[in-house]
């Protein structure tokens, strides 16, 4: 698989301020690729300088192969955190404007518009100005342009915030469809859930330095601590007790479950899983046996209170 | 290129379309009108009748005052001074001039009084003396033996006469005629950076605020942004000026068609330029017209356009980077005033150094600095420049334009993305180096 984005040792500095310390990206094409990092670890500075905001101090962006160019915008659909329309600007010729300057003539935009509008059932806003409309349904409006013009490439910074759950859950679906249509997806977000839920590969940046990269059944791979949670209905929970610790760490844990049962978490070491479970079943019920798979949040605080 | 087209049109609809453009571009016409008419109906309004009593107890000068459409004069000579006296604090005298008996004129003109509850203007006094001393330096020449006739006749005027070292005749007067055109060029130009580049200052901070404009530059050039602003602004502003000259002119004709009424022909300028040409009107006034074709007209209209553009790019881009630094209007205040000062330079140098000597070394040096050189060589044109000055002074504007625009599109790409913080002068130079 290539990669539609390459990022090699880009720098760059506000002053004495190093915003960005020789960080290297590689996002594959096709993936739905998740920035995080803290507020002021340098994502905002690398996704504008990926849409050529500002330039790098000095390292190089690689865009579908090919070295990043000035022409390369109207292949970039980027939606920064900071919203904004012309609040004066009617909805239908704002959309134009916005799609022509991302190079589409105006039929094909009117045309990828009746698409869109009709898509999110926002129809009959072409004639209003973006001041009568709500936060929300500028927000909708945002993302369509954004998306207008069938970018390879599509960044989005923090795309649910403002959002409440329905829409955000419909900008989400959106989303989802675009990357099954073949469209990569960056976006850099505080919301670990839709990470979780969405995507598929992601980095951690924290102070200016990128932490961790990769796919992220790697990463959680990489973070496993082999623990597992066991759930078990038992007479005789001294026996169990006994029989556990000769082999295992153990600690208290808590889930959710319908049953009174004794609740442990496990520590296995190196020990394979089917031994604990051969354990446990000589002495009771087994009503729950999970791995504890690292949660991304888990990670994310982890990685950064390290450091 | 057609990125910057886009830009353009979107910005010159953005303006056309704003209701308070609107408003102003069919309403200060109007209102310019309307004040030309009010204060030619006010000066065209006639004073209230004045009148003066005289008690002349030497009765030789009373026959001198002759009434008039001010004032009416009556000899009440006759009547004791103490009743009159009354009848001024009574009011139905405006006032009360005292001749009183003596034995000769050097006496005379030391004891003459006027009485009046009202302080009397300057120029009425001025000519109550003037009709007295007149009267008196007459009395005067007769009583020493003198022939007033001859001495009349002896009485020198001089008027000097202007020509050039060509040998043709020259005029007076023309040097204000030609400040004037001039001028009115320089004026212009400074009307047009000041009322439109504010209105690109705050097309930019709009964007900022409104914070489109992220969305904006990844998709353009900072620069395209800029200058398709600036470009999308003036063509505006040609327009409006457009439409107020067409509709200053039409009102003007109907108003002044329909009442009647000579307009008072309102601001500085204007009333400059009647008087002269009515100073004008007693002499040769073909002379004068055939002065003014041999101006150098092309000259003129060239160099205006091209000082024009240069200027006003010059200046906004200034504005533009003002803009970009600032998140609202009222911060940018600190940054405006050096762009100001350097034009209001220009325009008082103008009018005060150029019409006393077009080509002296203040006023050569000034139309050299790009940054008031569009307004101080606009007034020096007419006098007749070098060519060679015009075209050094045009290198210099386009040149400092260019520097300008490189060190506005830094800080315009700098600023834009700079929320919520105002910029000090360190920071702005800080963020060149970015």
């Amino acid at each position: 698989m290539s990669n539609i984005l390459e990022v090699n040792q880009v720098v760059k500095q506000y002053g004495d301020y190093t915003a960005l310390n020789a960080v290297s990206l590689t996002v594959p094409k096709g993936s739905i690729y998740g920035l995080l990092g803290p507020n002021g670890a340098g994502k905002t500075s690398l996704i504008r300088i990926i849409n050529q905001i500002t330039m790098p101090d000095s390292g190089e962006i690689i865009l579908d192969g090919e070295k990043l160019k000035p022409e390369d915008v109207s292949v970039i659909g980027y939606m920064p955190e900071e919203r904004g329309l012309y609040k004066t600007m009617r909805v239908g010729e704002q959309c134009l404007y916005l799609a022509q300057l991302k190079g589409l003539s105006k039929a094909e935009a009117k045309k990828e518009l009746e698409y869109w509008f009709d898509r999110l059932e926002i129809k009959g806003w072409w004639n209003k100005k973006i001041q009568e409309l709500s936060k929300g349904m500028a927000q909708k409006i945002q993302f369509v342009v954004t998306v207008l013009h069938k970018p390879k490439l599509l960044i989005l910074d923090e795309p649910f915030s403002g959002f409440d759950p329905v829409n955000a859950n419909l900008i989400k679906d959106e989303i989802i469809e675009l990357n099954r249509q073949g469209t990569s997806v960056i976006f850099s977000t505080h919301r670990m859930e839709s990470v979780e839920e969405m995507c598929d590969h992601i980095a951690l940046i924290h102070k200016s330095n990128k932490l961790i990269e990769g796919k992220l059944t790697d990463v959680k791979k990489q973070y496993r601590t082999n623990e597992y949670e066991v759930g078990i209905l038992t007479d005789n929970v001294e026996g169990l007790m006994y029989d556990l610790t000769q082999k295992f760490t153990l600690s208290q844990t808590d889930f959710k479950s319908l049953n009174d049962e004794l609740k442990l978490q496990i520590n296995l070491g190196t020990v394979p899983p089917n031994e604990l479970l051969n354990t446990l079943i000589q002495r009771g019920q087994v009503t729950h046996f999970v791995e504890k798979i690292p949660s991304v949040n888990d990670i994310f605080i982890q990685t950064v209170s390290e450091k | 290129m057609s990125k910057l087209i886009l830009i353009i049109k979107r910005e010159f609809i953005a303006k056309v379309r704003n209701k308070s453009f609107i408003v102003m571009t069919f309403l200060s016409p109007l209102l310019f009108v309307g004040i030309g008419v009010f204060v030619g109906y006010l000066s065209s309004m006639k004073a209230d009748l004045k009148t003066i009593a005289i008690h002349d107890e030497t009765g030789r000068f009373v026959k001198e005052f002759k009434t008039d459409d001010e004032y009416k004069y009556v000899d009440l000579s006759l009547v004791d001074t103490k009743t009159l006296k009354d009848s001024i604090v009574s009011e139905s005298y405006e006032g009360l001039l005292l001749i009183p008996k003596s034995p000769d004129n050097a006496t005379l003109q030391k004891s003459i009084q006027y009485i009046s509850n009202d302080s009397p203007s300057v120029s009425f006094i001025e000519d109550v003396e003037d009709i007295i001393a007149k009267k008196m330096t007459a009395e005067n020449f007769q009583n020493a033996g003198l022939d007033t006739l001859k001495i009349n006749q002896a009485k020198a005027d001089v008027s000097i006469n202007l020509a050039k070292a060509t040998g043709e005749e020259a005029l007076k007067g023309l040097n204000e005629i030609k400040i004037i055109i001039g001028g009115a060029f320089g004026y212009l130009i400074m009307m047009f950076i000041v009322l439109y580049g504010n209105m690109v200052m705050r097309s930019v901070i709009e964007e900022k605020t409104s914070r489109i404009i992220e969305v904006i530059i990844s998709s353009v050039k900072p620069f395209q942004l800029m200058m398709g602003k600036i470009i999308g602004t003036s063509l505006a502003g040609i327009l409006q000026f457009l439409i107020w000259a067409l509709l200053g002119l039409t009102a003007m004709f109907v108003v002044s068609s329909m009442l009647g009424v000579h307009m008072g022909a309102t601001p500085g300028m204007q009333a400059q330029a009647i008087h002269t040409a009515q100073h004008a009107a007693g002499s040769n006034i073909s002379m004068y017209i055939k002065e003014l074709w041999n101006l150098p007209i092309a000259t003129i209209l060239i160099s205006f356009i091209i000082y024009f553009i240069g200027g006003y790019f010059l200046y906004s881009s200034f504005y533009a980077s003002i803009g970009a630094a600032v998140d609202n209007e009222t911060d940018s205040q600190q940054f405006l005033l050096p762009i100001i000062m350097p034009l209001i330079l220009g325009v008082y140098i103008g009018f005060f150094t150029v019409i006393n000597d077009p080509h002296g070394t203040i006023a050569t040096v000034f139309s050299m600095i790009p940054l008031t050189s569009p307004i101080v060589m606009m007034m020096r044109i007419p006098f007749g420049v070098p060519v060679w000055q015009i075209i050094v002074s045009m290198v210099l504007l386009f040149g400092t334009f260019l520097g300008v625009v490189w060190f506005a599109a830094k800080i315009y790409r700098v600023g834009i993305l700079m929320y919520g913080k105002k910029p000090s002068w360190k920071e702005l130079i800080k963020w060149l180096k970015y």
